[in-house]
């Protein structure tokens, strides 16, 4: 045998563990999503019958609200925190160095920094004492305050690596700022761009503690409906719903995935 | 202006005028709903509270008072040591270490053996580190709380086996949360560990086995002290959300295994009511938060000098 | 005629560093124009200037009497091949070539018409769909240039274009880019720090070293009358030698070597006795023989010889301060057969010896 120092024995075994633990909770609930018994604990065989009562159920009506305000309010919010991302990505990168920039940088991190249920508290009192509505409207502003870090990193890491003299070429070739943005940088960013929008349309997806303190009373995403759910009991309807969802994220990571390889491949001059 | 196939600017004349513009919607928006909600949330934490939710606004140390002290029922009894709130954030303390170290004891080695993968295997193997991740926090705690309850599948599991007589009662204990903890934030302990191990040069390695280091040696003197800004950073990232967690303690835990999470969750969404206590208690929170990124950015500065 | 290109006092700083001080000159119409230096020495940063990539600290520039200061790149009349060719990496060659003159709105027919054109110019017929990243250098280099000259600039500047090809593929692209410059008439900027590709293309050449002009002249007046030390040393091999003045006849000096030897010399500008300066002469205007030859000559001992295949470099101590490199080709029946250690002669060609007034 030869003598590897990359190898350490047990390190193979730890992974396994470790995608062990990753993966076995979400594949039991899955697996117990299609079990055809009204109590989840005992197996009486496969069906879809749960799928079927997300869909048509006695609480299919609030599921499907609480679906299409969390689809509405991740896309809105994604949009629009990505659209900022981008220009601050550009104002970082291309800027050079200007007084404030680390400020800046941390300003834009912010959001990351605080622990969610810090940022959840400031931002109902916030809106509480500027009597704020708390609805839909208030969710949106939360996330897209929240996304914007999310949606920058990728944008700005992706900015980096694209030299400069792209724009000098387009504005010698007479484009103005626009048609120069438009034309050369906005192509050239794009699998950046596409990942920070799909980093915050998860995340936007996915939060639960911040959409919990500014909904506000009968406003629900699927997140908050499913955790109100849950605090009556695990319902099965609630497994097939958790199992949609699942399917629906690693849909959008693996989306996200192979745009970022494609990125790769379009990198002209780097790297070799 | 050296040769070769490019310069690597990235400052351009094109965007540099307007650089003001373009970082104007950041600064006012996180600024007007992130920095101006914070410091109104330290305001609030000096004001009075209103039952059902809301402040007086009448300034009073009374929320910071009532997480120190205890006097009695009515607040004319002699200041005693209220313990309730410290051993709550004591045991957020100790939970957010407990599950640091659980996430180092499996990230490490896990980082370190994708980042020795060949190069098209490890971005699959990367990839397979990172789907849990993406997958809704909410679902991922309940996919636990059912795994692990009296008669979920895991007991039913051992019962079946016979290797225990009756369930393990694992649900509403300091185990169970720490077990959420762990797996909540497992992937954000790899990634930064895998980016370090990957930029490590073997050669170090191979150079030390040379010297007649053996193999676990190699490990402890050269590849940990060299990776260690990925090891810190992970712990940074698994640390600070395990501390202000708060669906693992409110869905696997129960009345004694409270964390300050659940406990400011309570002061606006449940019953107890009182905002400027909530806000108090996120003050303090945010505040071990920046001590620990403090130390961060002073070791990091360092580092570089 | 209107000058193409006029400078006055450019200057540049980049917050304490100074770039460029004061420089002043003008680049003809139809010009192959090449600015040459060594890294840092400002060259880049005033074509930046020109393009418009940066603005000036002080001082004006004019393109054919007009003055661009303040004007964005996109609203000059000039075009820039990138060093790293910027290709931009979505568009294909038709595309890239075509951009300038959408942006300048031309005519749908008019942009067809142009592309073909540029693409037959530089040969690239066949490649019109690819992107950049399925091409190899040369090629990128090639697209790179029709792209910069279909919007007919008034002026070409060229950023080290060559830098990034091999050895091979860069000459032939001198004499590509020569053909081109003539076909064309347009008025050429040309940036390296490779003398060889300065010497082998430019009409005139400017030599600049720490942010100013050393000078300016064609390839021959740089090589064989360098205005100063810098130009001589920079600009091909030479000897360099500190000297000092003993007579002056006119333009020709009598120079006093360090060991007490005299040597006649061509003064850059008007000496006087006991001036002190430097002695230049070129390596290939030593000839070594064993028996003293008619006329001036210094007598040495032989030191190390390199063999460089057509030429042979020669190590000759004159005395305990001063040693010269002689360059000899090796003739097939090369009689002379010197081995370290000989005594030999070595003697200037005529008027080949250049004395430089410090």
């Amino acid at each position: 045998m030869t003598f590897d120092v990359r190898r350490y024995r047990g390190f193979f075994g730890l992974t396994m563990l470790c995608l062990f633990i990753l993966y076995v909770p979400l594949l039991v609930v899955m697996v117990y999503s299609f079990n055809d018994s009204r109590s989840i604990t005992n197996w009486e065989g496969v069906s879809l019958r749960w799928y079927v009562d997300v869909f048509t159920g006695p609480e299919s009506e609030k599921f499907k609200q609480a679906a299409w305000n969390s689809l509405t309010i991740a896309l809105s919010a994604a949009i629009v925190s990505t659209t900022i991302a981008t220009a601050a990505a550009i104002g970082m990168v291309r800027g050079g160095a200007f007084r404030g920039k680390s400020a800046t940088f941390a300003l834009i991190s912010l959001p990351i920094m605080v622990p969610e249920i810090v940022t959840a508290v400031a931002t109902l009192i916030f809106f509480s004492t500027i009597a704020f509505p708390l609805g839909t409207l208030s969710i949106l502003v939360a996330h897209i305050v929240f996304c914007i870090p999310f949606a920058y990193l990728p944008i700005s890491a992706r900015l980096q690596g694209i030299e400069a003299s792209y724009e000098e070429a387009a504005q010698d070739l007479y484009a103005g700022r626009w048609a120069t943005f438009r034309h050369v940088l906005f192509p050239i960013m794009g699998p950046g761009i596409m990942s920070g929008f799909l980093l915050a349309f998860i995340i936007s997806l996915d939060d639960f503690i911040i959409t919990n303190f500014v909904k506000g009373a009968g406003v629900e995403t699927l997140p908050t409906a499913i955790f109100g759910s849950v605090k009556q009991g695990i319902q099965p309807n609630i497994m097939a719903l958790s199992t949609l969802l699942l399917l629906f994220s690693i849909a959008l990571v693996t989306l996200s995935y192979f745009i970022g390889k494609r990125g790769e491949a379009l990198q002209p001059d780097r790297g070799d | 202006m050296a040769a070769g196939t490019g310069s690597g600017r990235t400052v351009s004349a094109t965007f540099r005028p307007i650089r003001g513009w373009l970082l104007l919607p950041s600064w006012a928006i996180i600024g007007f709903f992130m920095v101006i909600p914070v410091l109104l949330m330290l305001v609030y934490s000096f004001l009075t509270k209103e039952f059902r939710g809301g402040v007086i606004w009448e300034p009073t140390l009374a929320a910071y008072d009532q997480f120190l002290f205890d006097r009695g029922l009515f607040g004319d009894e002699p200041p005693t040591i209220e313990w309730a709130y410290i051993t709550i954030f004591i045991r957020s303390i100790l939970q957010a270490t407990g599950a640091t170290l659980l996430c180092l004891l499996i990230g490490f080695p896990t980082a370190f053996f994708i980042a020795t993968r060949p190069a098209h295997t490890r971005a699959i193997w990367l990839f397979l580190i990172t789907i849990p991740y993406w997958v809704n926090l909410l679902i991922r705690t309940v996919s636990v709380r059912f795994l692990i309850r009296d008669n979920g599948p895991l007991n039913d599991f051992l019962l079946a086996l016979g290797l225990v007589d009756q369930p393990l009662g694992l649900i509403n204990t300091n185990f169970a949360v720490q077990l959420g903890l762990f797996y909540s934030y497992l992937p954000f302990m790899v990634l930064p560990i895998y980016a370090a191990v990957e930029r490590y040069n073997f050669a170090f390695s191979e150079a030390a086995s040379d010297l007649y280091a053996p193999k676990w040696t190699i490990l402890r003197r050269i590849v940990i002290p060299v990776v260690k800004p990925g090891i810190i950073a992970g712990c940074i990232l698994v640390f600070v959300p395990s501390l202000g967690a708060f669906l693992a303690p409110d869905l696997l835990g129960g009345a004694k295994t409270y964390m300050i999470g659940s406990l400011i969750e309570e002061q606006f969404k449940g019953n107890a009511g009182n905002w400027p206590f909530g806000a108090a208690a996120s003050m303090i929170l945010l505040s071990m938060v920046l001590v620990v990124l403090l130390f961060y950015a002073r070791g990091q500065s360092r580092e570089g000098a | 005629m209107t000058a193409a290109i006029s400078l006055r006092d450019v200057r540049k700083t980049f917050g304490d560093f100074t770039a460029l001080k004061a420089v002043s000159f003008d680049i003809a119409d139809n010009e192959f124009f090449t600015l040459l230096g060594p890294s840092g020495c400002g060259k880049t940063t005033l074509l930046r200037l020109i393009a418009g990539f940066e603005g000036t600290t002080g001082g004006t520039i004019h393109l054919y009497g007009q003055e661009i200061e303040g004007l964005p790149p996109d609203r000059r009349p000039v075009n820039t091949v990138f060093q790293n060719y910027a290709l931009f990496p979505h568009m294909t060659v038709q595309e890239n070539i075509a951009f300038g003159l959408q942006m300048l709105k031309w005519p749908r027919a008019d942009i067809a018409a142009r592309v073909a054109e540029m693409v037959a110019m530089v040969r690239l017929g066949d490649f019109v769909h690819r992107k950049p990243a399925q091409m190899s250098g040369g090629q990128q280099q090639r697209v790179a240039l029709a792209r910069a000259m279909a919007p007919r600039p008034k002026v070409l500047l060229l950023d080290e274009p060559l830098s990034a090809l091999d050895l091979k593929l860069r000459q032939e692209m001198r004499s590509e880019l020569k053909r081109l410059q003539r076909e064309t008439g347009i008025t050429f900027i040309f940036v390296t720090h490779d003398q060889e590709e300065a010497l082998s293309m430019s009409d005139r050449i400017a030599v600049m070293s720490a942010g100013e002009v050393q000078q300016i002249g064609r390839p021959s007046e740089i090589y064989e009358h360098p205005a100063n030390r810098f130009v001589a040393d920079f600009i091909g091999e030479t000897n360099l030698i500190d000297a000092t003045v003993e007579a002056v006849e006119g333009q020709i000096v009598t120079c006093r070597l360090p060991d007490g030897e005299t040597v006649h010399a061509l003064a850059n500008r008007a000496a006087s006795k006991g001036q002190s300066g430097t002695l230049s002469i070129r390596p290939e205007r030593l000839t070594i023989t064993r028996d003293p030859p008619p006329g001036e000559s210094l007598k040495g001992v032989l030191g190390a010889s390199t063999y460089l295949g057509t030429d042979t470099h020669y190590e000759v101590r004159l005395g305990p301060n001063l040693s010269l490199t002689a360059r000899m080709q090796n003739a097939e029946d090369a009689a002379l057969r010197l081995d370290e250690g000989d005594p030999v002669h070595v003697s200037i060609v005529a008027g080949a010896a250049r004395f430089l007034v410090t």
